[in-house]
Formats: structure tokens, sequence, C-alpha cells
């Protein structure tokens, strides 16, 4: 398995599912059992990712394989500067771990629907939407330049929409799909913004020119005020995509779709797109962009946790959690703890898959009921369900042993470094009340929907549980919400083959005056020494099946015994130093959390009513998601619908007034025209009609019909010519 | 004796049809109308003869005169029906009557 074989096979699992797509939609009509290719399609996706991952993280762990060909090359041109357009994939740690997301994830939904959207009579063209995400999120995570990315970009946002309006005939599904796809558009525009002026500044869009160019010392407009809002313009897709406060109103009606439609877009890969970007982009992020970024983070992580407090939609509790968990990763890319931020968005993918499935299995087993006050003691009539229920939230609370755990403190560790270091103390407040309330709101939920008696004693009768092909990858998805996974200490990730030896925090290229003051170089001369030992060896190879360029740049391992070095010295060091007070903390609030879960839901302790009673306004605010569609309501969409009453009426009476009008003197010319054509025209025709027939009058007068009088008219011509043509 | 030559041949041919003429305009009857046609035809055939005999042409007159013939005899078998026709339809074979193209 070398480098050239790595490329090819990644090419063909990005390519793979679009193949599917195109066959599964052509075909779907034909043939009925079309989605069985697919299926197949995305079970050796899987299979390939499988060997891809292995054989990149034990043969190549600490290199980058670059691929990439020429698309448009301008040179010589007298307008143009010399411009080359490259496209290509990079394989690297994120690459392949996220791809194994991916393609774990999305395999286990496509057996999950097998069942779940049984009947549909749009079974075939599911399967081919879930063919087309596939393909558009694999070519995010691969891809190697910005462009391609924003390419990739959109189609997740094409195959969102078509999957969250996958039953259009519904109203609300149709207006859910429109208003995601028009959120998440705001945030594109702002991102395409920030490409536009990476490519007017760099002349590229890939992404290790700009950094090597940013490194040198080039800066946007040389200024470095501008490189951080080209970050934060690049970070608008993130807060798009990702779900993040202001633009994150989209995704909780999302949750129109197919349940495991979010469990595969909306829970565990498209929305985690944005954080991935944020990582690519992550070594190019100034203090202020990062600020901001946290800042982001900590808000939507908290305010989709208070409102998930009073959700009675067993799938819109769990759409603001996966949002206020998304903000806990942007916060912590914020804060400088990236790799646990990209680990906590792999183990978020699976315990967020596993619960949206299984929040599924349990919409199917009540006959597609949603609300939880309706249900109530599924946990013996659905014991598998409830079992892989229960351990994945147990995850998300950020109990110890399970993966959410590792990866929670670990931001929360970040979280308490940075505040250290900075002063913004409201990271790790917001960081561990959230916590608190997450470990809350979860086991409400799981309290009322699986504990106690039923609610609805007809319903409850006829619940029974899932089919095999549903259970299976609610069981997979739940043991990968097990720390053993990820680390063999269950309560330090350090120790674990995931962080120190896969993923690293790549080295900061800002210039120094706009990094954190704790990263400024100058401060540590070991920092220099640093920097040396991370010198790549670059490496070219030629690929003679796929016609492209192939890089491969090896950094340095980090040496036996040394540490790795994340963000900076002084940042690793604090981190380290909070690294078991954040656990004891953690476990503290989320042990709070839970046991009032258990004393209100449970133990009925404290009555749920009296207590919504008497926060009634506070409860209210919650349970009307803060107001936040009523205020967009009432001034964006308002304003925009005046603008646009302002450009109909202008369109209605002026523009059209402009076309009636050029259309009345139009008419007016072609009835003068017509005229003319009826007097002056045709009377010059009637004219030659009538010399015809004055002369027809003349001429008819020889036709006698009498065949002699004819004989005589030729003797007679024929004498006269002769005598005419005499001379000749 | 007079030496007969070409110009014989001729004047005698375009009497004959200049007679064929005026048969074919003179009379109402339509077999004496044919008649006319065939002293043309024949007018035609001796100046044939009387320019092959007369002229550097070989045999090509005489056998253009047969082929003629031929024809005459042909079209007159074909005329002639077709006035049994005529006389069958309009009881008459007056060719100034027969004119009801006219209309």
């Amino acid at each position: 398995m070398n480098e050239i074989t790595l490329t090819n096979l990644s090419i063909v699992i990005l390519f793979l599912p679009l193949i599917g797509f195109f066959f599964t939609l052509l075909f779907g009509k034909r043939i009925k059992k079309m989605y069985a290719f697919e299926i197949l399609v995305i079970c050796s996706v899987f299979a390939l990712t499988v060997v891809l991952a292995f054989f990149k993280l034990t043969q190549f762990v600490n290199a980058r394989i670059i691929s990439e060909f020429t698309w448009i090359d301008i040179k010589n041109s007298a307008i143009l500067p010399n411009i080359s357009i490259d496209l290509g994939i990079m394989l690297d740690n994120l690459t392949v771990l996220l791809m194994f997301v991916v393609a774990l994830v999305s395999m286990l939904v496509h057996i999950f629907s097998l069942v779940y959207m049984k009947g549909d009579k749009r079974f075939n063209r599911y399967y081919a939407y879930l063919g087309l995400f596939t393909f558009s999120m694999n070519g995010i995570v691969f891809t190697h330049n910005i462009l391609m990315m924003y390419i990739f970009w959109e189609l997740v946002g094409v195959s969102s929409y078509l999957l969250i309006g996958f039953w259009y005939e519904k109203k609300s599904a149709s207006d859910a799909s429109k208003k995601a796809f028009l959120v998440t558009r705001v945030g594109d525009v702002g991102m395409f913004a920030g490409i536009l002026l990476l490519f007017v500044t760099y002349h590229t869009f890939t992404f290790d020119k700009i950094f090597a160019q940013i490194s040198a010392g080039v800066l946007p407009f040389n200024s470095g005020f501008w490189l951080t809002i080209t970050g934060l313009l690049i970070f608008c897709g993130a807060v798009g995509k990702s779900a993040q406060f202001p633009l994150h109103v989209w995704l909780p009606d999302a949750m129109e779709g197919p349940t495991p439609v979010s469990a595969l877009i909306h829970a565990a890969t498209m929305v985690a797109a944005g954080v991935y970007l944020v990582a690519r982009v992550f070594a190019m992020l100034t203090a202020d962009a990062l600020l901001v970024i946290a800042i982001i983070g900590a808000i939507s992580a908290f305010i989709p946790a208070t409102i998930a407090l009073t959700q009675k939609d067993i799938k819109k509790v769990l759409a603001y959690s996966t949002i206020s968990q998304l903000g806990y990763m942007i916060m912590a890319m914020g804060v400088g703890a990236f790799s646990y931020a990209f680990f906590h968005l792999i183990t978020h993918a699976f315990f967020k898959a596993c619960l949206f499935l299984g929040s599924g299995s349990v919409i199917l087993g009540m006959h597609h009921e949603q609300d939880i006050t309706k249900m109530g003691g599924l946990r013996k009539k659905m014991p598998l369900t409830y079992a892989t229920f229960l351990i994945a939230t147990l995850a998300i609370s950020g109990v110890p042993l399970t993966s959410g755990f590792l990866s929670k403190d670990g931001i929360l560790a970040g979280t308490l470094a940075f505040s250290k270091l900075t002063g913004y103390w409201v990271f790790p407040v917001v960081g561990y009340f959230v916590a608190a309330l997450t470990a809350f709101y979860m086991f409400r939920l799981v309290i009322i929907t699986f504990h106690g008696e039923p609610n609805d004693k007809e319903k409850f009768e006829h619940v029974h549980e899932s089919p095999y092909s549903m259970v299976i990858p609610l069981v997979v998805l739940s043991t990968l919400s097990i720390f053993i996974w990820y680390t063999p200490n269950p309560i330090s990730a350090d120790a674990g083959w995931f962080l120190p030896k896969w993923v690293h925090t790549p080295a900061t290229i800002v210039p120094n005056f706009a990094r954190f003051d704790f990263m400024k170089s100058f401060a540590k001369p070991g920092e220099i020494k640093k920097e040396d030992n991370t010198k790549a060896i670059v490496s070219v190879v030629n690929n003679d099946i796929i016609p492209t360029r192939t890089t491969i740049i090896t950094e340095q391992p980090a040496q036996e015994g040394q540490e790795e070095i994340i963000h900076s010295e002084s940042y690793t060091e604090t981190f380290h130093s909070y690294h078991y007070p954040a656990i004891l903390l953690s476990i503290l609030v989320g042990g709070f959390g839970i046991l009032m879960a258990f004393v209100i839901y449970h133990w009925k302790k404290i009555s749920a009513d009296k207590l919504a009673n008497a926060l009634k306004p506070l409860y209210n605010f919650s349970y009307h998601k803060w107001y936040f569609d009523e205020l967009y309501d009432y001034t964006f969409i308002w304003l925009t619908m005046f603008l646009s009453k302002i450009l109909y009426w202008f369109d209605a009476n002026i523009v059209d007034g402009i076309v009636n009008g050029s259309a009345v003197v139009v008419r007016f010319a072609s009835r003068f025209s017509a005229k003319f054509d009826s007097i002056v025209v045709d009377g010059f025709v009637n004219l030659l009609a009538y010399i015809s027939g004055f002369i027809g009058i003349f001429f008819r007068k020889l036709q006698t019909g009498k065949v002699q009088t004819y004989v005589i008219y030729v003797v007679f011509s024929l004498v006269i010519l002769l005598f005419l043509f005499k001379s000749f | 004796m007079l030496n007969v030559g070409l110009n014989h041949f001729l004047v005698i041919s375009a009497v004959l049809f200049s007679f064929g003429i005026f048969g074919i305009v003179t009379r109402k009857n339509a077999v004496m109308v044919l008649m006319g046609v065939e002293l043309m035809l024949n007018s035609a055939n001796i100046n044939f003869v009387a320019f092959a005999k007369f002229g550097a042409f070989g045999n090509q007159g005489q056998l253009i005169a047969l082929f003629v013939v031929v024809l005459a005899a042909a079209e007159a078998a074909i005329a002639l029906a077709i006035v049994l026709n005529i006389y069958k339809t309009f009881n008459s074979i007056n060719v100034d009557e027969i004119d009801s193209l006219k209309e």
C-alpha cells in the first residue's frame, strides 16, 4: 500500500456514492429494488474507507498526501495576473477520521432506513438523495482547496434541502427545507466573500499555498485587521452550516425530514462540516477571530441548551442539543482546544446519531408520535432501544467511562486554560453551566420517554421493539460511545492513541502582533526550536493511473516521551494543570444535572408543573425558543417582505407602466400602418389585378373554343415569324 | 425534258401542305379535318425524301419518312376512334359544335 494507491483509493471513495446516486435516480422508477444498489455502494465505500484509514493511520501517520491537477491555468494574459487554480484531494489524519465517521454513520443510516422508510412511495429516490449527500460530504472531507470545499459545501446544502423536504406534500416540511436552504445561504454568502478576499490576495485557493504566503507575511490589504475579517467571513459559512447563533433557527425546523436523515445530516456529519471548516483554516485565524468564534460558540452552546429544557417534541430536544454541542465544539476551537474539539466532533457524531436513530425507533414504535408527553414506560416494551439510548445519553451528559466524558473534559479544561491565560472567565462558566443543563434535559428526555407509567395507554399497547435492521445500528453506535475505542485510560484521552498520535493542533501562522499574548513566539525562545522541529519533508511522486501531481509532506513525529505541544507551551502547561480539576468539576455539575432530572421527573419530589408555573416568564421564554423565529419574522423577514413589496409595486407600476406605454405606442403605430397597408399597398395590388382583368377581357375574345380558329392563329403567327426571322 | 430538281419537290410539298391547312381550317367534318392532317404529314414526307435524295444524308430521310407513315397510320387509327366516340357523345362530328371546353 503506497501513497499512490491511497490516493486512488480515496478518489474511488469520493466518486462511488455519486455513481450510486445517478443509477438509483435514473433507474429508480423502473426497477423497484434499485435501492439495493445504493446500499451496496455505501457498504463498499465503508469497506474501502476502513482500508484507507487503516493504512493511512499505520503507515503514513505523520504524512499529508496531496494529489492535485491544474484546472485553470492563466498565463501571459494582458489583463489578468498569472493564476493557476488547482483541484485536488488531501489525505491527512483529520480527513480519514472524519471520512470514517461519515462512511460508518451513512452506512448505518442506510440500513436503518430500510425499515424506517418502508412503504414510502419515493423509497428509491430517498436512497438516491442519501447517495448524493454522501458524495457531497466526502468532497468536503477530501478537498485540499477552499474552492472545491465551497462547491461541495453548497452540494450538501442541496442534499439537505432535498431530504428535509422529502415529504414535500406536508407544508411544514417544504417550508422547513426552504428555511434551511435560505438561512444557511446567509452564512455561505459570507464564506464566499471570505474566499474571494483570499483569492484576490493570494491568487490561489489551495490551503497550503495560502498558509505558506500568510506565514511569509503576505496579508490581505497588508493589515492584520483584514486577516481577521477574512477568517471571520469564512467562519460565517460554519455559522450557517453548523447552525450557530444567530443562524441556528433552521436546524430545529429541519427535523421535519425523515428521522434517519436527521441522524445522518443534522446530527453527525453535515452540521459538523462547519467545525471541520474551522479546523481546516484554524492556522490562519487571528486572536481576534478566535475570540469571536469562541463567543459565538459559547452563545450557541448556551441558548439552545436552555430551549431544550422545555421542548416536548423528542426530535426538537435532540436538535437543540445538537446545536448546543456544536457550539461547544466551536467554542473549543476558539479557545484553542483544537484536538479536543475535533475529538468531540467524532464522539458527538456517534452518540448523537445513536440518539437520533433511537428516537426514530421510538417514533416508529409509537406509530409516528413525537410528543414525549404521550410516551412513558417504553423501557419495558423497547429494551434494546432503551439501553442504547441510555448509553448515548450518558455519553452526551459526560458521565465517566463514556466517550463524551473524555471529549467534553478536554474542551472544559481548554476553556479553563484559556481563561487563566487571557482572563475571559465567561467561557468555562458557560461551559460548565451548559454541561449541567445538557445532563438535565437529556435525562429529562430519557425519564419522560422510557421510565414511569405510560401516558397514552392505548398507544402503549401497540408499541413493539423495532426489528433487527434498526436495532443493530443503534447497538453499533452506542458501543462506539464507550471510552475503550479511544483510549485505554477512562479519565484521560491524552494517554490514548487518538489525540497525541493522530490529531495535532496546527501551529499558528498569523503574524506575531495578531496572536494571543501567550502565543507570541518571542516570549518563549523554546518556541523557535519547536518550529524547527516541525519542518516538513516534502517528496513528490508520479501517479500513473490518475494523472495528478502527488506530494507527500511528512512532518517530523514528536520525539518519544516529548509532550505534544498544543497551541503554545504555556497553553499546554496550563491545560494539563487544569486537567483534573476540570474532570472533578465536570462530574459534579453533570451529576447535579442528572440528579435534578431524577428528582423532578422520576421521583417527582418537585412538581415540574409547579416549577414551570413559578418560573412562568422564563418557562415561556424557553418554550417559545427565545422568540427567535418571531424576532426574525418581525425584523429580517418583515424587512425583506417590505422591500419586496416596494419592488413589486415598482415593478407593477413603473416597469409595467413603461412596458404598457410602449405597447400603446406600438398599437397606435400599427393602426396607422394597417391603414397604410389596406389603402396604399392593397390599392396597388388591386390596381394590378384590374389591369390584368381588363387585358383578360380583350384576350378572352380570342379564345373561341374552335380548333380551326386556333389553327388559323398558328398559321398566321407562323407566317409572321417567318417574315420576322427571314433575315437570319 | 424538264430537269426535275429539289425545288419541284419542295413546291409540290408546299402546295400539298397548303391544301392540308386549307382542309383543316375550312371543313366542318372531323373526318375531313383528319384527311387534312394526313395531307400535311405527307407533304412533310415528300420534303424528307427530297432532301434525302438531293442532300448528303444517306438514307436517313427515307427512314424518317417510313416512321412518319407508321405514325400517321397509328394517328389515323386513334383519331378515328376518337371521332367515333365524339359521334356517340354529341351525335355529330361537326367540329364547330364541339366547344364545351369554352364554357
